[in-house]
């Protein structure tokens, strides 16, 4: 089965992380105005492109779901829920706080790096420690 | 057809192929579209001695693609900023070239990589693909996202943004 072999799906997902990547930057949700914006209530695209983007992945998905569609790695489709624990809460608010500082979620931290926005080499740089700090943490944590 | 290369592209086209991602990773090789677990898979690449359970833990090949479609979400903010816009893109202001900036930016991009990857997910694996599929805790995170995004708003905005880095 194609899907599974990795030299097609690093293949797929540098096409797929570029289509991404362009669409991010063109959207303009890699900009901070616009994130921010979105936060004081000043302008509804933020909020339309996001809703809209979850109603095409769902209705997608849905039909999917419904022809018991096999990708191309052979599997029927199935998704393994994100389970419930009190990070989702805890670490939704810090998200969501640090998303509305630098104006970038993950995936525009990216965008803009390859937009040579420099800067956001410290959002990245303080991402990944953020991933360190929960990864240390995680022991101690609630879950 | 001019606009695709001068103007921002509008919100409903922009939704629509954000939203395809999904469908299209899935069928393609059966991954489930989420930016964050590269945040993971780029621990396990800088230190993969390390001793940390949640590295040790981590399906290193299962989630090798992740890398990779790092790499493509670079080279597309590239393209799409050298070959699809007429003007340079404002992606930050310019009051966050500076040191205080860079320091702002390092703080808020540690709460983005602790609260991710605490949270199970970010705007992709909870906001798109999560709710996409009906996943109850995914909604919560979302809604969490925006609990913690306009309290730093509309509670923090003035200081951090205002006093600050002197943007208005």
């Amino acid at each position: 089965m194609i899907g599974r072999n990795r030299v097609w799906q690093a293949i797929v997902s540098l096409l797929l992380g570029t289509y991404f990547g362009i669409v991010m930057t063109k959207a303009e949700v890699v900009r901070w105005a616009r994130v921010h914006d979105m936060f004081l209530f000043r302008e509804p695209p933020m909020y339309l492109i996001i809703t809209v983007a979850i109603v095409v992945a769902g209705l997608s998905v849905a039909i999917l779901k419904a022809m018991h569609a096999r990708g191309l790695d052979g599997e029927v489709i199935k998704y393994k829920p994100k389970p419930y624990h009190l990070g989702v809460i805890i670490g939704g608010i810090c998200f969501g706080a640090g998303w509305a500082i630098t104006g970038a979620c993950p995936g525009p931290i990216y965008a803009q790096l390859g937009g040579m926005e420099w800067m956001a080499l410290f959002t990245l740089i303080g991402a990944v420690m953020g991933m360190y700090l929960y990864a240390a943490l995680k022991p101690i944590l609630p879950h | 057809m001019d606009w695709i290369m001068t103007q921002p592209w509008p919100w409903w086209l922009s939704g629509i192929l954000i939203g395809l991602t999904v469908p299209l990773l899935w069928f393609l090789t059966g991954k489930w579209f989420g930016v964050s677990t590269s945040l993971q898979q780029l621990g396990c690449t800088l230190t993969p001695n390390s001793n940390l359970e949640y590295l040790k833990s981590h399906d290193r090949q299962g989630n090798a693609w992740t890398l990779f479609f790092v790499i493509g979400m670079v080279l597309g903010g590239y393209l799409a900023t050298r070959f699809l816009m007429p003007q340079p893109i404002e992606f930050l202001p310019s009051q966050f070239k500076t040191w205080q900036g860079a320091v702002v930016l390092l703080i808020g991009g540690v709460l983005v990589g602790f609260g991710a990857r605490y949270a199970g997910g970010c705007t992709s694996g909870h906001a798109i693909t999560g709710i996409a599929n009906l996943n109850w805790p995914s909604l919560l995170a979302t809604i969490c996202f925006f609990i913690g995004g306009l309290a730093v708003t509309w509670g923090l905005g003035n200081y951090l943004f205002g006093t600050l880095l002197g943007i208005n």
